[in-house]
């Protein structure tokens, strides 16, 4: 059997989780059918669930806030906002409601409220329909940060997401939607995968110890196995990728078990330089991994750049596979 | 079908007329309500002076009548949202002004603990925040759960002049009016944004505002509680039974300053606002029962502050 597609599959997660939960509701602009998302992802929902699911005005803000009022109120609550750009347009609500509301009254208060970003670049949409902003949002008490990737079932992780009773964001990288889903522990002809604790670990299905260890989240998927592959056939490096589905809070304990005794180790991520998610995990990792690492872990991200839209000038700025394979090389050779 | 909005010329039948209307006599238990809101907010700024308080409160001196006049009106299962100018909101849903102070001064029996302070309150469907507009859209996603949930209960949001400059407060205008949602947004429009007149920040009005939205308005200047709770009453049970959102917009005074000691106004404008407080021009209509109420209050307000100040500080563990 074919695996789905990746927004097949969180369409997937979508109606299952709206059959089993009926407080269950979703809001965002355009998400009704017959349009059903800008990528398709609330497909058929409207249709099944019409008092649940509503089309908002373009009003980023409020639709954050709405969403936040229905998870106030005892009910589960989906916003999706068209692409991440916008999540500034949301930022108040997000970082001084929502999240300061679960603690600020003085005592636990669960939220039931994922906020769904399609995210990311390398799709021609230039400067402000490209980028990925999970960096903004990192640090903020009461507020998860979570990637959609290949490896993690989303059906899975939108239960834990909710079930955790903190608000959370969910970036969907908008590369992944139309890739196929990883089953069976199968990546390709070379690599397979497990789940540890929630983190992925890609490696040879023979494996051997690596000569460096490369931590990610989901869009990043595709282009560092291809930079594995380069990297194993024609510079015989091994490498191996762990790919988390929890941004933030950086779950610590799973990497360092599974980083073990690797002496190099380097972050990859689309966001542009300054102030990166990879930082944090650079900051949470070293005090561990300080004795046994030969260089600091290297930190591997798109340029210090606004994103162009043409083809060829976005992908000086993005990472892409090449660059992830040049960083490698140059962090296991010196 | 609901009244739509009024032009800016129009006002309330309450203030027509001649000369300002005289005081019915109020209750003992709206006046009492009142006078504690009065006498709390003043040991506010009292203690402040005396080092207890610190940070930062703003007091709803002059506008007391507003949230007495309303609540009433207002079910146990109608969600109010309250924002920075809320003390008097709270004290008139709750009777319980000792929680309330333990809370700004972080003391045992605190609402929330001690650690969401004067703007930020939770007990029950009463919630409170500190940035400006913020609650609107958040009130509007509370109304279309009871729209869904609970029929006939609503999302009572106050706001102040000064609000309406956030652009959220009108993308959630835009949706509760779209999907028809049972959404009451109060404004206290005291003239002034901490040190900005209204005048010389707020383009139009609050009515006009509300008119392009299709929103149904109603303003009021009367500071009368008995003739503004008899009129407010089918506002209110339009939004409940209509499902609709309505607008009513408070025409009020703020006797103290915006926080503590920032009051910018002149000697003059002063007079002025100390000449409108609702107080005041009670205490001379009905000196009897004022003083009588007045006292009261303010013996209760001391003790409360002595007991509340004797209480040990409140713990709590950020995790």
């Amino acid at each position: 059997m074919t695996a789905p597609r990746v927004a097949g599959d969180l369409n997937t997660a979508l109606h299952r989780l709206f059959a089993e939960d009926e407080r269950a509701m979703l809001l965002g602009e355009d998400v009704c059918d017959p349009y059903g998302g800008a990528f398709k992802v609330t497909r058929g929902l409207s249709t099944r669930y019409p008092h649940r699911v509503r089309n908002t005005p373009i009003s980023e803000g409020a639709l954050v806030g709405v969403a936040s009022g229905l998870a106030l109120a005892g009910d589960t609550a989906i916003a999706e906002i068209m692409f991440a750009d916008f999540v500034t347009l949301a930022f108040d609500q997000l970082v001084n409601f929502a999240s300061k509301s679960t603690a600020m009254y003085g005592r636990r208060l669960p939220l039931r409220l994922v906020v769904r970003c399609p995210t990311g670049g390398n799709r021609g949409y230039g400067p402000t329909h490209s980028q990925t902003p999970q960096k903004h949002l990192v640090g903020v008490p009461g507020l998860a940060l979570y990637e959609v990737s290949p490896l993690h079932d989303n059906h899975t992780l939108l239960t834990r997401m909710l079930d955790d009773g903190v608000p959370a964001v969910l970036f969907e990288g908008k590369v992944l939607y139309g890739e196929r889903m990883f089953t069976g522990g199968m990546v390709d002809d070379l690599f397979g995968y497990e789940l540890t604790d929630g983190v992925a670990r890609i490696r040879l299905h023979d494996p051997v110890p690596p000569d460096c260890v490369l931590i990610t989240s989901g869009a990043l998927v595709h282009r560092a196995v291809e930079a594995l592959r380069e990297l194993l056939l024609h510079d015989e490096i091994v490498a191996e990728l762990l790919v988390v589905s929890r941004l933030y809070p950086v779950d610590r304990a799973p990497l360092l078990s599974l980083t073990g005794p690797a002496r190099r180790v380097a972050v990859i991520e689309e966001s542009t330089a300054g102030g990166t998610w990879g930082a944090e995990v650079a900051a949470a990792l070293h005090p561990s991994l300080w004795g046994t690492l030969a260089a600091p872990i290297r930190l591997i991200h798109s340029l210090d750049s606004i994103i162009p839209a043409a083809a060829h000038l976005e992908r000086q700025v993005l990472v892409q596979s090449g660059t992830i394979r040049h960083a490698v090389k140059e962090l296991v050779n010196g | 079908m609901i009244n739509h909005a009024r032009s800016r010329n129009t006002t309330a039948v309450l203030d027509e007329g001649a000369g300002p209307p005289s005081r019915s006599r109020l209750s003992d238990a709206d006046l009492s309500a009142m006078l504690l809101i009065r006498h709390f907010e003043k040991s506010l700024l009292k203690l402040f002076e005396q080092g207890f308080l610190h940070g930062t409160t703003h007091t709803c001196l002059g506008q007391e009548y507003v949230p007495v006049a309303l609540t009433p009106l207002l079910r146990d299962d109608d969600h109010i949202f309250s924002n920075h100018r809320g003390h008097g909101h709270y004290l008139a849903r709750y009777a319980d002004p000792e929680g309330l102070l333990a809370e700004l001064l972080g003391r045992a029996g605190a609402v929330c603990g001690g650690v969401g302070g004067s703007q930020h309150l939770l007990r029950e469907r009463f919630l409170s925040t500190g940035v400006q507009g913020q609650s609107l859209p958040v009130a509007t996603g509370v109304a279309l759960h009871l729209k869904r949930s609970t029929p006939g209960a609503l999302a009572c949001v106050y706001t102040g002049d000064g609000t309406w400059g956030e652009g959220v407060v009108y993308e959630a205008l835009n949706i509760a009016a779209r999907w028809e949602l049972p959404l009451l947004v109060v404004t206290e429009n005291n003239g002034i944004a901490q040190s900005t007149p209204t005048a010389q920040q707020m383009a139009g009005d609050i009515g006009g505002r509300a008119a392009a939205f299709g929103i149904a308005y109603e303003r009021f200047t009367d500071t009368d509680v008995n003739r503004l709770r008899a009129a407010l009453r089918p506002l209110v049970e339009q939004v409940r039974h209509a499902s609709r959102p309505f607008v009513v917009e408070f025409v009020t005074h703020r006797l103290g300053p915006h926080s503590k000691g920032d009051d910018s106004r002149s000697p003059a404008e002063l007079r002025a606002v100390r000449a409108a407080d609702w107080a005041a021009g009670y205490a001379a209509g009905h000196p009897e029962q004022f003083d009588r109420i007045d006292a009261e209050q303010s013996r209760r307000v001391e003790r409360i502050v002595a007991e509340v100040l004797a209480r040990p500080l409140t713990a709590w563990s950020p995790r």
